[in-house]
């Protein structure tokens, strides 16, 4: 680990005696999740549950003629059958737009498609019967007339006149456009080198292990809704679905147990789980929606399809003079709900030539519809795509002017001491290690070595490849990201920590988790800053009705902002009990510490009383106290992000590997990661997340894609065909760190969640060009399937 | 995701399972591993009425040399080919192709019937069979039948077999003297159905090929055992003449395009197979890479 900042003069509340900070501890809930004690929604069964089927639309546009239902009400098993229509009063149509992304435009979605489907998978009707087979088996029997309408499946031609329009009422098929221009690009174009390329993204999505699910149970008694999901964002779903029912927010409950993978798919809202809602209220029972594998290619969200033509100018030196893109995406027939589809392309402008000095840049992003499934956020939303084309592009000028690639990004990337900047894009940098970070790696990896081996085993007609890849990410949004556009996504997050009766401690978090260790990192904190051993904490999240409000685990921020929450609640409690231990001990708070569960002598360490005596005391025998003393034995704290909008991080991948030149296929060698996440609390939670992020970029690199025909059919909606990269082909990925804390937080904690899947693709796409350059074939499309391949080699 | 219901009957004997069969007609299916079978169900691309589950029979199981022939048991488990020391000695092809058909929890249920009768052209074990001259041994109400499989296998999840029937064992003749193989797929991940495949039997007798079976999969809608074999049989193999086998082959296939690749890639890739099979059968490397096209 590399330190970029002096230790601070004293030791800081983190840094106390046995303090699990920095330290690899097993999380608490591995044993609960590995004994198959897990509490997934899936599994969930309550009494009088009804389970939910939706019949979708075969075709990608259609109106809808007729629904006859008449045969599968008949059928054994089913207890109701509602459309569209039938829904309607139940449950109010959206527009997925938020005002701080001006033009954003979108149409009024339902729950269920009324009178017209706009992509294959839209929900025509709800089946709901005693098990889903008796569902599915119902289904079968409904028949629906539909009349085809005209498709918008090309990105490319959605908006030209010919092209007919999804939404009559929004006049074009345009959803949102932004424009950039920073500096002079075409002064500094005109006296470079300019390069140019067109980079393509496929379309994929985040196959989570479990699918979504949700049990929605109304209670009429108690006019309350109570929504089992699993989600990233509880509150979120609360204010969602009380908003869309007519009821008020007190009225819903949202409890979120553990959760099977989400990584951005769990955290929107879909119209089929809006509609589980509904029919809960409307049939008053609980109903139970757990989509099925087929559906979740369908229905979960989509993400990247973009298309991006970039350009960049660099003079014989390898000063990079400019970066100019023109990206475009499709993101299906409607903005999702409630943040929008706007937000990937968004990032992509943000982003691109973000590592580098370089202060001219331009750039135009275009959203379109489609007749395809919706597309949002989805890990690292816009990074990959920013990344592959800045880094493409870069490596693509080095080439150009004949130098290494490591030596182009030497001279341009934002020196480690130029802190606090900003970049072309306005985008503010508080403090990067760029510089220190490409050292590590180039250590990491042995670079000059590696060269050399490359250039040995081409003699022998082995053709290997380097690709190196900066990069800088997003984490811990302020309210910049949702707040200021008018959605109710909070961006602040709370803990409550209280010391029971035995002197073991219970702590609420409005932070949620999916496996990526928000109960331990909360855990961690607390303890480390109460003074008290892990195994007495406790750890509380994903329930509206026992935790304090707050934002989720989503966009790399639990960590960084729900951390410091924890932090500063462990803190006021520390102090709190202090209070107590002094009155009790006829001493002063200043005096005392808390070390290993007990109160010490701050000077000579010395035990005085253990804090299961003190908690006895407080609890039980009061009265021994001295008059007036009212004791707080919970606290409870809120953090949200002030200073900056978002706490940048940033690192450095690289990628080896070897191509086959006959056959097209990659082989993935070896993968080295650098980042810089500040403080770091659990190392190998923290090194997993990028791990895990990496594998998801090498997916998008070499497998992942959603393909569609022309007619709007998804065709490789299942697990044989739509290929997630499997442990057989992942290489060896080894991490290394350098640590710049945010002053924001005490905890100096950012967030690390998404950094792998920033530049994992970029890495490898270079990396594959790198090997390819004794052809003179350039690639700048994924996924580098075999087929792409040895069609650029001219194979084929 | 959940299949429509059905009947299930567990067999007691082949007779049983016969007699299942012919009162079911093609409304029955017969369950082995269920690899292929239960998820085509969970997907409601087939609905049989009644399940015929053959899982007891271990009649069906199992590997034994007679004389020389190697009979495998239709129910022997994908895991069994393996780790078989018999498979290994007589039928070495079988235990290479095995080691990438799909994970080991796959490969713990699934059979070699199963995987014959189903004739998934992209399957491994058909194109063995094939490059092996085995015989499928079939049961049905009027007796046993056997065929040879070239003859088996017909077309997309095609085979000679009626539903009345039973694939009931394969029997491949024992490698003789001089044997090699070959067995190689591209795949886009470990265990994957191939892009194309090439499972080759060779007899090589003072550097020349006396015999020479190409059973190419993934590239039709059956395996295919390559005419093109034939120029290299009893000639001296120079990169000229490798070079007309591959154009022999690329003329002979008549590949289908589909999400993983175009019908030329898949005539590519076969004559790619084609050169490293031959060089690896006559070990000579530089036959590998010096074919200029
Ligand atoms: C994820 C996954 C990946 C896979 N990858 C591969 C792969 O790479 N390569 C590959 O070859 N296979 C692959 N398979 C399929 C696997 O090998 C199957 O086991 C095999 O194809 C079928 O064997 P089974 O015993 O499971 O047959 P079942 O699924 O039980 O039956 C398959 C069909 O054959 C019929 N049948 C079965 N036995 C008999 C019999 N004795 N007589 C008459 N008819 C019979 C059944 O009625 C059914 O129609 C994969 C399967 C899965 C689930």
């Amino acid at each position: 680990m590399t330190v970029t900042r002096a230790p601070a003069e004293t030791l800081s509340v983190l840094d106390r005696p046995n303090s699990y900070i920095g330290k690899t501890v097993p999380r608490p809930n591995l044993d609960r999740l590995l004994q198959g004690r897990g509490q997934y929604v899936s599994d969930l069964e309550l009494p009088r549950m009804a389970h939910v089927v939706f019949l979708r639309s075969p075709y990608a546009h259609a109106r809808i003629v007729a629904i006859d239902a008449d045969a599968a009400r008949r059928m054994p098993g089913v207890m109701s059958i509602v459309t569209g229509r039938e829904l309607e009063p139940v449950i109010t149509p959206w527009v997925g737009v938020l005002s701080h992304l001006k033009g954003l435009k979108s149409a009024p979605q339902h729950a269920i498609a009324i009178d017209r489907v706009c992509w294959q998978g839209e929900a025509v009707a709800a089946i709901v019967a005693t098990s889903r087979a008796a569902a599915e088996d119902a289904m079968e029997q409904i028949a629906v007339d539909y009349e085809e309408l005209e498709t918008v499946t090309d990105m490319r031609t959605a908006l030209d006149p010919a092209t007919p329009v999804i939404h009559t009422s929004l006049g074009d098929n345009l959803a949102f456009e932004r424009t950039l221009d920073a500096g002079d690009v075409d002064q500094a174009l005109s006296d470079s080198e300019v390069v140019e390329a067109d980079f393509v993204f496929g379309r994929h999505t985040g196959v989570t292990l479990e699918p979504r699910a949700v049990v929605a149970d109304w209670n009429a008694a108690e006019a309350r809704l109570t929504i089992y999901q699993g989600t990233q964002a509880p509150h979120m779903v609360q204010n969602i679905a009380a908003l869309h029912l007519g009821l008020s927010e007190a009225q819903v409950r949202v409890v979120c147990k553990d959760v099977g993978g989400s990584f951005g798919i769990k955290v929107h809202i879909y119209a089929d789980e809006m509609a589980t809602y509904a029919l809960s209220k409307l049939l008053r029972r609980p109903i139970k929606f757990v989509a099925d594998r087929v559906e979740s290619f369908n229905t979960d969200i989509h993400a990247r399809d973009h298309r991006c033509r970039g350009r960049i100018g660099v003079r014989p030196d390898g000063t990079i003079t400019a970066f100019e893109i023109d990206d475009l995406t499709g993101i299906g027939p409607y903005s999702m709900y409630p943040r929008t589809s706007a937000i990937e392309a968004n990032q992509v402008v943000n982003l691109v030539g973000g590592p580098y000095v370089t202060p001219n840049y331009r750039a135009r992003t275009r959203v379109v519809f489609q007749n395809k499934n919706v597309m949002c956020q989805y890990r690292a939303v816009g990074h990959p795509i920013a990344c592959s084309v800045t880094e493409g592009l870069v490596d693509l000028a080095a080439a150009r002017i004949g130098m290494d690639p490591v030596e182009i990004r030497r001279r341009n990337l934002i020196p480690d001491d130029a802190y606090p900047c900003a970049s072309p894009s306005g985008m503010k940098f508080e403090q990067l290690s760029h510089h220190a970070s490409l050292a590590k790696l180039l250590q990491m990896m042995d670079y000059d070595a590696l060269r050399a081996e490359q250039a040995a085993l081409r003699a022998r007609n082995i053709h290997r490849g380097i690709g190196i890849a900066s990069f800088i990410e997003v984490t811990n949004p302020s309210a910049a990201f949702y707040g200021v556009g008018g959605a109710k996504i909070s961006s602040q997050d709370g803990v409550a920590v209280r010391l029971d009766a035995q002197g073991s401690v219970i702590c609420q978090t409005s932070i949620t988790e999916q496996g990526q260790g928000s109960e331990s990192l909360t855990a961690q904190i607390v303890g480390s800053v109460l003074g008290v051993s892990m195994e007495r904490v406790r750890v509380i999240l994903g329930d509206t009705d026992n935790t304090p409000y707050g934002g989720g685990t989503w966009a790399s921020r639990g960590a960084g902002i729900g951390g410091e929450a924890a932090l500063q609640a462990a803190k006021a409690l520390r102090q709190n009990i202090l209070d107590v231990a002094a009155a009790i001990l006829q001493s002063t708070p200043g005096g005392l510490d808390i070390v290993n569960n007990s109160i010490v002598n701050a000077g000579d360490g010395a035990s005085r009383i253990e804090l299961s005596e003190l908690a006895r005391i407080v609890y039980f025998r009061p009265d021994t106290l001295p008059p007036g003393i009212q004791p707080e034995l919970m606290a409870t704290r809120h953090f949200v992000p002030r200073q900056y909008p978002f706490a940048f991080t940033n690192g450095v991948q690289a990628s080896w590997l070897e191509v086959d030149t006959e056959t097209g296929f990659v082989t993935l060698l070896k993968h080295w990661v650098v980042e810089d996440c500040g403080t770091i609390i659990n190392p190998q939670l923290v090194d997993e997340q990028i791990r895990g992020g990496v594998v998801q970029g090498l997916g998008a690199a070499l497998f992942e894609k959603c393909i569609y025909d022309e007619r709007g059919q998804l065709t490789n909606a299942n697990m044989a065909d739509y290929l997630v990269p499997m442990s057989g082909e992942m290489p060896d990925i080894e991490i290394g760190h350098v640590v710049s804390p945010t002053q924001e937080s005490e905890l100096g904690a950012k967030g690390a969640g998404e950094a792998g899947t920033a530049g994992a693709a970029a890495a490898v796409a270079n990396a594959v060009n790198d090997a390819l350059r004794p052809f003179g074939a350039t690639i700048t499309e994924i996924p580098l399937t075999p087929q792409v391949i040895l069609t650029a080699l001219g194979r084929i | 995701m959940k299949a429509a219901a059905f009947a299930y009957a567990r067999a007691t004997s082949v007779v049983n399972a016969l007699e299942l069969l012919a009162a079911h007609g093609d409304k029955a299916k017969v369950l082995s591993g269920g690899q292929s079978l239960m998820p085509a169900m969970n997907l409601r691309l087939i609905s049989p009425d009644i399940l015929v589950d053959i899982g007891g029979l271990t009649e069906l199981r199992g590997i034994a040399v007679r004389g020389d022939l190697l009979v495998v048991g239709a129910l022997t488990r994908h895991v069994d080919l393996l780790r078989s020391p018999e498979i290994a000695l007589h039928a070495p092809l079988l235990r290479d192709a095995v080691a990438h058909i799909a994970h080991p929890a796959i490969r713990n249920r699934g059979t070699i019937g199963g995987s014959l009768a189903h004739a998934d052209p992209a399957s491994e074990l058909p194109a063995c069979v094939v490059a092996l001259d085995a015989t499928i041994v079939v049961r049905g109400p009027t007796g046993e039948r056997r065929i040879a499989a070239t003859e088996f296998f017909r077309g997309i999840y095609e085979t000679a077999l009626s539903p009345d029937e039973l694939l009931v064992a394969i029997e491949v003749p024992v490698a003789g003297q001089g044997s090699t193989f070959f067995f190689q797929e591209y795949a886009r991940r470990h265990g994957d159905y191939a892009i194309v495949g090439l499972a080759a039997r060779a007899v090589v007798a003072t550097g020349r090929f006396t015999d020479l079976r190409l059973g190419f999969f993934a590239i039709g809608d059956r395996p295919l055992l390559a005419a093109a074999a034939g120029r290299l049989i009893n000639a001296s193999v120079t990169s000229a003449l490798l070079a007309d086998a591959a154009t022999a082959l690329a003329d002979e296939l008549d590949p289908q395009e589909d999400q993983q690749a175009t019908a030329a890639m898949r005539r590519h890739l076969a004559t790619v197979l084609l050169r490293r099979c031959v060089a690896a059968l006559l070990v000579r490397p530089e036959l590998e890479a010096g074919v200029a096209r």
